[in-house]
């Protein structure tokens, strides 16, 4: 858990570079909310309280805080990290036991429910509120890509300029990750692998039916943090490789369909939490073959 | 052909009748507990689904419609799957009289599957052709077992799980099938 903690840094660093202290009040709310509500459900379940020392609420509580936007209200913090402890991972059993990423939960529940909050990022060129790179990819009213991306939005090559850079830190703390053996590699490269080749094989160069392009889909919006970061978490993901490949194939194709064709800006939260679903089938059904 | 495909991909994932419409839910929690029981109760139900909602369809437009009888509808579907649902039960029991004692009392049950019933009228209130019907009733009936199927599997991991005593069984599968259903809420306005 510490080493997860430590890839988050340079996608936190660039996080609060951008987005400032609002962001880092958030990670402390979720944080304290996150610690507080993992010792009352222990207590709940008469459980050691040491348990708390394993640090797994607190990556859900980061990386809660780190997927929603930095000017969220309180509230919604709160509900995001409350249900995500207690809903998805005491519910059944704690640590080890979670069908599903309970982060991921916890952000999906928050989706549904106040999808307006969630839909605003702050510009990091002035101070106003905007609607981020994929937003605007998707409500742009039959513009064309180019049309839709007016630099002085803070758009920057491929999508949000601020966001090129937090997904470029993501991608290097989750590589590292990788190297270091916590992450299975495996997911997020068959994850990316899938979104580029959708997004390239549906490619037009930038008309206004667009869906944009792979770079495009790869540095905009969560997509980096959620492939190394929600996606590979080793007990909602299957065991085998085969399985894995499978699981991050399903993350990649859910998160095209739904950014191109859903009526969500993005898909990355159904995404993981279809595969997580289709996780103990996959191993079912893997073993079953090899047996 | 477009329009075909449309129908069966909202049927299935789209209005899934488990997850989006909430039918079903009484097989969906009563036979998810095994594995090879909901895979052969999957089938089963598209069996009896994707026929009695083509019978269903010629009843109406050709019967009851003529006759002037249109309101007997609901009375009239709810024969058409019982008589389905009869057929299906005698052919398991004769050729597999295994199968039969472990689906048990859901066998028959398939005749009060609200989904079954469901997708008639559904398909009825649309308007749909024939062939709209049938596809509708496949792309229904794989979406019930598709869902029933991945869930049993969930279910067979929860019962390693640690999982409180107040939330065994039937509490943290309801709760497993409404996070379930947030991940089929992505799929929300495919296909227009």
């Amino acid at each position: 858990m510490l080493w997860v903690l430590i890839a988050l840094l340079p996608g936190s660093v660039a996080m609060s570079y951008f987005y400032g202290t609002s962001y880092l009040v958030n990670v402390t709310v979720a944080l304290l909310a996150g610690l507080a509500s993992e010792a009352a459900c222990l207590a709940l379940r008469r459980a050691p309280l040491s348990q708390l020392g394993d640090g797994s609420a607190a990556v859900t509580a980061i990386l809660l805080a780190l997927a929603l936007p930095p000017n969220v209200p309180i509230a919604v913090v709160l509900v995001a990290v409350v249900s995500a402890i207690s809903l998805a991972k005491h519910l059944y059993g704690g640590l080890g036991h979670n069908l599903f990423n309970p982060a991921m939960v916890g952000y999906a529940i928050v989706l549904i429910s106040f999808p307006a909050d969630l839909a605003l990022w702050p510009s990091p060129t002035d101070a106003n509120t905007g609607a981020t790179a994929l937003v605007s990819m998707r409500f742009r009213d039959g513009l064309t890509v180019a049309e839709a991306w007016r630099p002085e939005q803070g758009f920057g090559l491929v999508g949000d300029f601020s966001w090129e850079w937090i997904n470029l830190a993501f991608l290097g703390g989750g590589l590292l990750l990788c190297l270091k053996g916590f992450a299975a590699w495996r997911v997020p490269a068959a994850m990316l692998a899938t979104l580029g080749a959708f997004a390239l094989v549906t490619y037009d160069g930038g008309s206004s039916a667009s869906a944009g392009s792979p770079m495009f889909h790869w540095f905009s919006g969560a997509t980096m943090l959620a492939a190394f970061f929600f996606a590979t978490d080793p007990v909602t993901h299957p065991i085998s490789h085969r399985g894995q490949l499978i699981f991050g194939a399903i993350v990649g194709a859910m998160t095209f369909v739904v950014r191109a064709y859903g009526n969500y800006p993005d898909g990355l939260a159904f995404g993981i939490l279809l595969a997580n679903a289709l996780t103990p089938f996959l191993d079912k059904r893997l073993a079953a073959v090899r047996a | 052909m477009q329009e075909l495909a449309l129908i069966l991909v909202g049927a299935l994932l789209v209005n899934n009748f488990v997850l989006a419409q909430f039918l079903g839910l009484c097989p969906f929690i009563g036979v998810s507990g095994n594995y090879d029981t909901a895979v052969s109760m999957g089938f089963a139900t598209t069996f009896v689904l994707t026929l009695s909602a083509c019978l269903s369809h010629v009843s109406y437009h050709y019967v009851l419609v003529p006759l002037g009888l249109g309101y007997l509808n609901i009375i009239t579907f709810v024969v058409i799957i019982a008589s389905v649902v009869q057929f299906t039960e005698l052919f398991v029991r004769s050729v597999s009289p295994l199968l039969h004692q472990a689906l048990g009392i859901y066998l028959p049950l398939i005749t009060t599957n609200c989904a079954v019933l469901g997708v008639a009228l559904l398909a009825l209130g649309q308007g749909l052709t024939f062939l709209q019907t049938m596809v509708y009733a496949i792309g229904a009936a794989l979406g019930f077992t598709a869902v029933l199927v991945v869930f049993a599997a969930m279910r067979e991991r929860l019962e390693h799980a640690d999982v409180p005593a107040a939330f065994q069984g039937a509490p943290i599968a309801l709760v497993s099938a409404g996070i379930l259903s947030l991940a089929f809420l992505g799929f929300a306005g495919l296909g227009g």
